[in-house]
């Protein structure tokens, strides 16, 4: 390929499915509509590919399948209303839609072109109409750059990328910059890693770069999204595979590199189907292989799967494990510029990262620095989840607050609760209580108030959530996939979850609150790599914020949220309860006994705090104390 | 599901095959892994010993990898794998006690298997619907927003 | 030159070569960083967090035994913070640990007891849960006690990538984390050869040898056994150091005068086997150089852990083994009949015990071919460190022995065989006898130095009178392979090579004294113990086997001739391939 074909590719594709973008039908185009399917591994689940049928079958036998195109997209962020379908030209976004919805879309707006009110969104917060989708509130504070193309492009299609200005980034790298310049740019861009520690990428870059051309050299992408509750990579690589291939390449005319590998989870398996996509189609089009451009850079790009094991996400155990072995950090240095995969120079950066390296060299250093904070540039990709009103993927400028992202986008807490904490940085980050909730997030102020930005992952706690069992929730992650090389975090994380699981079961004593502390103290300090170093911060942060719910735990024997079982008593409010006996039949140990017609009562000492008749009174008359 | 003896001969060669195609390849041993595991459903002491004697590596090489990652497993697993989301999102929002009732409804805790070869529940960090929350997933199908009380229906249908 | 870099360490400047680790480079200043993980060429992980030390202007604590030294870094090895987490660190590998410390095995030498002496444990403050733990005791050489595992994987590097073996690896993860044979299984089970080198490896009692101290015992005090005992050579050069009497000096009286007070009947030598060995191994080899079929290169067979590795590992070269018996297991076929016929004695009342620096050898005096009517040649195999405790045992102050000699018949040897305990020896007792055989001169210089020495593999070429032969000495198994491949490649052609199980050959064989991780930092001890059996070696005036009169009688009065009829059927065996893992 060279760049003329490239320009030529883009020339043919954009008018074509420009009007995703500018919501107008261009003239003298094969479809004049184009619908949207998110085809994301939230909206699959929720059940996006019998949509996707039913669309099909619908226009075939309505004879439109000439002038109407199916598109399955990547993430649209608003995972909570999938699946999710768009209407272009208008860019009328369905929500929530069901097979049984789709004749009628069909019929009406396809056909008919009249947007059916009752099947567009619903504000949920004030019940506005919303017809667009970037007219909702959840969509008003973003901005997306490493999510540019998620649910705007097809991503099993190359020529969609290639439309909107892809390869064209390397092109220009390839053509206009020698590695020394784009170094430069990527430092200027102020530009840090997206996977949790947030080094500086041109920095990185810069290490790996010396003695170009004379030694083998690896360009690596870390896919290993390891956060539970995070899914901002995923999204990337299912939405737009060929930002991040597109930027590897980048990287590796930078460094002299010619291999590269994208270690991927292989818990998801759309991401690994599209991106092996992505990259045979690359191929084809010799965007990677051989004399890239008719240049002398060549540069390949081999997946690899990740096989369960979170502590792969940190970047010497990630080389391990591409190299074939137990995933076991080692200790630095040497560093993975000196030594990485296979005892050579690598680089490894992570999907996100990669993700805003085209837009970087395209939009120049200055643009990027437009957005963020003084020491943060760009945007952060979040993904929200927990008890929050509208579930699902967010980006938003460096530097926005918490509360933004949780009351403005996020819609708040359903149900009418209290908000109580946000989590970010999954096991290795800490919880913010309302108080900091006008923190903004960069990597400074959340290392600064116990947490730290991680890869993104953002889960919304109310008044329900104990924050001692939440604690012993990341603990219990951390003894899982400890990788039990180092003593601290080997031996460490079990004696912590041990202390904890004693205070959530009502079996604390004075001492334990402290002895957590100097446990947690010295697997900070001690341990071998950065899982171990930040595993005590779930402990230390709701230590910081909630030592009353521990004390609370240790000294009262009481759970304020009502969470914890061992400490929590199920309750028949008498007022309430019509004396249905439905409890007391659901009850799986029997515990529940009264007359019809009459206040039942629970036995304390048989009741197992299992929930079951919480879940069944029709009353609301059973509650947790 | 239990294999047979001659499926087991033929997946065997098909093995064999695949590593010599892979061994000269950087890195094999995990790429050859992931292929036997896929074939075979697990890891026997046979399977690893092939890909030890092919590989030229000690046979404690491939048991270590194979019992570091949570992928690989070493007996057969049940016809239906349960997984019960375990994510911070899902757990939040209640998966712990979703995972107790399908545990409870068993009778076998996470990562094993009921006697009958029927179900086997796998431990699972975030399957990536935290929109369903809680969720949990059968072979392909996924069950979402659930409580204790649905699970015994949806078990019912397998 | 190589590169200087200058560093302060606690305030001392040092000058230290160029990818020193700050570890080596504190050695330079007298400081001793505390390790429990690090052993010196056998591993260097930075997995215990034992050696961490505070470096100024870095992030975060560094692992001394890891992090390379450069230029103007200030480092601080003995802080409050580093005193305070060390000792938590040391808590919590005793929070999964088995302490019965009165009852084990490496009480009073476990470099756990030592550390948590040293950095004032005094609690177990976070006592729970304990590990999921394997005792194996099948294997008649190594016993395996997961309680007491600290997971320093020192055994792996030894098993692993010293000996490339890696019958034990690491197995799951987290505190689950399992070190081990696959699938749980015993050692017997596994690609395991015996050589013990786990054993000296692990910086507690989590390895150690089969004990057979109560079987020796007990033929001691039996009235009806007849019960003579044999060490090896290896052993007068290490069983000084369990009682404190400097490295490197054989003590080869004290030895004698000891196995003499714990009350065996007759104190014989190994070194006689060993002579015994060279007669027999040094007629085979002349045999084979001058018959056109025989197969060559031919290889020796006294390391039985060499022989099992072989046998599992390289079943291709058994014809190449040596049919010859050890030196301890012909002495133990000679005791049994030349001796026992000699003296009147019934064998069947008669117990050979060997004491040995190696854990192997328990396993070969178990093997149904080294037996003759019925009877096993060795009945039991103790390690140095067991007759040390025997010796301890029965209140002898070994320190204080006078120094005897072995009994005669079998108690006399040459020079030659003091040397079979280090890696070459036995190549060069070899040739100095096959020389003679050959060429039927003299041979003045009986010192072949181009196969003495700690280098993995030796090379000599020597003239035969004309006949010039190709030899090779490889020690540890990783090195016995590397010598294998070229011979199979055809890269090599030898006529003879020595293969010795573990590095440095049997002075630091499985069965030896342990010498602490600390102090294996300062010295070479291959060297210093081999130091002491060439001194052995130079102080006598017969340096050939074939000139050790005792030698010369037994083939007069009993076996005939080498190679001959009735010495094949007491000092040859067989060998058969064996499975790494049967299924």
């Amino acid at each position: 390929m060279t760049l003329e074909e490239l320009k030529r590719i883009q020339a043919e594709t954009l008018p074509q499915i420009n009007m995703r973008h500018t919501h107008k039908t261009e003239e003298n185009v094969k479809y004049k509509r184009q619908v949207l399917i998110c085809g994301g591994t939230g909206c699959t689940s929720s059940g996006s590919n019998k949509l996707m049928d039913e669309f099909r079958a619908q226009l075939e036998s309505k004879g439109l399948t000439e002038s109407v195109q199916i598109v399955r997209t990547g993430c649209f962020g608003l995972c909570e209303l999938g699946p999710i379908v768009i209407v272009y030209p208008e860019g009328v976004f369905y929500a929530q839609c069901k097979v049984e919805n789709v004749e009628k879309i069909v019929d009406e707006h396809i056909i008919g072109g009249k947007i059916i009110d009752e099947l567009v969104y619903h504000e949920k917060t004030t019940g506005e109409v919303k017809e667009k989708l970037f007219d909702m509130q959840f969509y008003k504070k973003q901005h997306r750059v490493a999510l540019r193309n998620c649910g705007v492009v097809d991503p099993e299609v190359i020529e969609d990328y290639i439309a909107f200005n892809g390869y064209q980034a390397l092109a220009k790298c390839l053509f206009e910059y020698t590695p020394e310049q784009i170094i430069e740019i990527m430092l200027e861009s102020g530009l840090r890693g997206r996977g949790g520690a947030g080094f500086p990428t041109g920095l990185k870059w810069k290490f790996a770069a010396g003695n170009r051309g004379n030694v083998k050299k690896y360009v690596c992408c870390n896919g290993d999204e390891g956060d539970p509750g995070a899914f901002m990579d995923r999204s990337v690589l299912e939405g737009d595979p060929h930002s991040v291939i597109e930027a590897m390449a980048i990287a590796a005319y930078v460094i002299g590199a010619d291999q590269g590998y994208i270690y991927v989870r292989a818990e998801y398996p759309i991401a690994v189907k599209r991106l092996a996509i992505a990259i045979n189609q690359a191929r084809e089009k010799g965007l990677l292989g051989k004399n890239i451009f008719g240049t002398d850079f060549c540069f390949d790009v081999e997946i690899r799967l990740g096989a369960g094991a979170f502590v792969c996400g940190e970047e010497t155990a990630l080389m391990v494990s591409i190299e074939g072995h137990r995933g076991e950090p080692r200790p630095r240095p040497p560093f993975p510029a000196v030594k990485g995969v296979f005892g050579k120079p690598t680089i490894l950066n992570n999907v996100e990262t990669y993700a805003n390296i085209p837009q970087i060299i395209l939009n120049g250093a200055e643009w990027f620095k437009g957005m963020g904070t003084e020491k943060s540039k760009g945007t952060k990709v979040f993904a929200l989840g927990g008890k929050i009103v509208n579930t699902g993927l967010v980006e938003v400028p460096m530097g926005t607050t918490i509360r933004e992202i949780i009351f403005d986008i996020g819609g708040g807490i359903p149900n009418g609760k209290k908000f109580k904490a946000a989590q970010t940085g999954g096991p290795s980050g800490g919880c913010i209580p309302a108080s900091l909730l006008d923190t903004h997030v960069d990597y400074d102020s959340l290392i600064a108030i116990g947490s730290m930005m991680g890869s993104g992952g953002l889960i919304v706690m109310d008044e329900d959530n104990c924050m001692v069992d939440i604690a012993k929730f990341f603990l219990e992650f951390t003894v899982d996939e400890s990788c039990g090389k180092c003593t601290p975090c080997r031996e460490g994380t079990k004696r912590m979850l041990e202390i904890l699981t004693k205070i959530t079961d009502g079996r604390g004593e004075d001492g334990d609150i402290e002895k957590l502390e100097e446990l947690a103290n010295t697997i900070k300090t001690t341990s071998l790599c950065g899982l171990g170093q930040t595993a005590p911060n779930p402990v230390l942060s709701t230590l910081r914020y909630f030592r009353d719910e521990y004390e609370a735990h240790v000294y009262e024997k009481r759970c304020p949220a009502g969470c914890c079982k061992k400490l929590a008593k199920v309750i028949i409010d008498p007022d309430k309860c019509k004396g249905c006996s439905l409890c007391s039949k659901k009850c799986p140990v029997g515990a529940i006994s009264g007359e019809i017609k009459k206040p039942f009562v629970i036995d304390q000492s048989k009741c197992i705090k299992c929930g079951v008749c919480i879940d069944s009174c029709k009353f609301g008359a059973i509650s947790k104390k | 599901m239990a294999l047979t003896t001659e499926q087991i001969a033929k997946k065997t060669e098909e093995l064999k095959a695949f590593i010599e195609e892979h061994k000269n390849m950087p890195g094999p041993l995990m790429p050859i892994m992931q292929y036997a595991q896929e074939s075979f459903g697990y890891l026997s002491l046979e399977t690893q010993l092939i890909i030890s004697d092919m590989l030229g590596i000690p046979v404690t090489e491939v048991y270590g990898v194979a019992t570091f990652y949570a992928q690989f497993s070493l007996q057969p697993k049940g016809d239906n794998i349960i997984s019960v989301c375990q994510g911070t999102a899902c757990y939040v929002k209640g998966g712990a006690a979703v995972l107790a009732e399908v545990e409870k409804e068993l009778g076998i805790t996470s990562n094993q298997t009921t006697q009958d070869g029927k179900f086997t529940i796998q431990d699972t960090r975030c399957l990536g619907c935290c929109g369903l929350a809680p969720v949990m997933t059968i072979n392909e199908d996924v069950y979402g927003k659930l409580t204790p009380s649905k699970v015994k229906d949806i078990l019912a249908k397998y | 030159m190589e590169k200087m870099i200058n560093l302060t360490i606690d305030g001392i400047s040092v000058s230290v070569p160029e990818g020193f680790t700050v570890l080596e480079a504190a050695r330079a200043a007298n400081i001793n960083i505390p390790t429990l993980c690090y052993l010196k060429d056998v591993q260097q992980i930075g997995a215990c967090r034992i050696c961490l030390v505070e470096i100024e202007k870095a992030r975060g604590l560094s692992a001394a035994c890891v992090m390379p030294v450069s230029e103007g870094m200030v480092v601080h090895t003995n802080t409050e913070k580093l005193r305070k987490q060390r000792r938590i660190n040391l808590e919590l590998l005793l929070a999964s640990h088995n302490r019965e410390c009165t009852s084990c095995v490496r009480s009073g030498n476990c470099e756990l007891q030592a550390l948590c002496r040293e950095y004032g444990v005094k609690e177990y403050p976070y006592d729970g849960a304990r590990k999921e733990t394997i005792t194996d005791e099948l294997s008649p050489s190594i016993v395996r006690d997961n309680s007491k595992c600290i997971n320093c994987r020192r055994c792996v590097a030894a098993c692993y990538n010293v000996q490339e073996i890696g019958a034990i690896g690491v197995s799951k993860r987290g505190f689950k984390t399992q070190i081990g044979p696959i699938f749980g299984r015993s050692l017997i089970a596994t690609s395991c050869v015996n050589c013990g080198q786990c054993i000296i490896a692990c910086p507690v009692g989590a390895l150690h040898e089969k004990e057979n101290i109560d079987d020796v015992w007990a033929a001691i005090s039996d009235p009806n056994k007849y019960v003579v005992v044999q060490p090896a050579p290896a052993v007068r050069a290490s069983i000084g150091e369990e009682f404190g009497l400097p490295m490197g000096v054989a003590q080869t009286g004290k030895l004698a005068a000891a196995l003499r007070r714990l009350g065996f009947d007759k104190v014989f030598d190994t070194n006689f086997g060993a002579d015994l060995t060279i007669m027999e191994e040094g007629t085979e080899l002349v045999e084979r150089l001058k018959d056109k079929n025989a197969v060559l290169p031919m290889i020796t067979s006294c390391s039985p852990g060499w022989v099992s590795y072989c046998e599992k590992f390289y079943p291709e070269f058994i014809p190449n083994l040596s049919s010859c018996k050890s030196p301890h297991e012909m002495a133990g076929a000679m005791a049994k009949t030349y001796y026992a016929e000699k003296m009147g004695i019934d064998p069947k009342s008669m117990v050979v015990v060997s004491v040995m620096p190696c854990t192997a050898k328990k396993y070969e005096a178990k093997r149904p071919e080294l037996s003759n009517n019925g009877m096993q040649d060795v009945d039991y195999v103790i390690t140095v460190r067991e007759l040390a405790r025997m010796i301890r045992q029965a209140g002898i102050d070994f320190t204080r022995l006078p120094n005897e000699s072995f009994d005669s018949l079998m108690g006399e040897s040459a020079g030659a065989a003091d040397i079979f305990g280090v890696t070459g020896g036995v190549m060069e007792a070899a040739l100095r006898t096959v020389y003679e055989i050959m060429t039927g001169k003299t041979l003045e210089n009986v010192n072949f130095e181009d196969v003495r020495g700690t280098k993995g593999v030796k090379e000599a070429t020597i003239d035969l009178n004309g006949t010039k032969i190709n030899v090779a000495v490889a020690h540890g198994t990783a090195n016995a392979k590397k010598v294998l491949e070229s011979v199979k490649s055809g890269e090599k052609t030898y006529h003879f090579i020595e293969v010795m199980c573990c590095p440095g050959g049997c002075v630091t064989g499985g069965g030896q004294p342990i010498v602490p991780s600390k102090e294996l930092q300062y010295i070479d001890i291959k060297k210093i113990r081999a130091k002491a059996l060439y001194s052995e070696d130079a102080s006598k005036t017969v340096r050939k086997s074939h000139e050790n009169p005792e030698i010369k009688a037994i083939y007069n009065e009993y076996l005939g001739k080498p190679g001959g009829h009735k010495a094949h059927e007491l000092l040859h065996t067989t060998y058969s391939a064996k499975e790494k893992y049967f299924i």
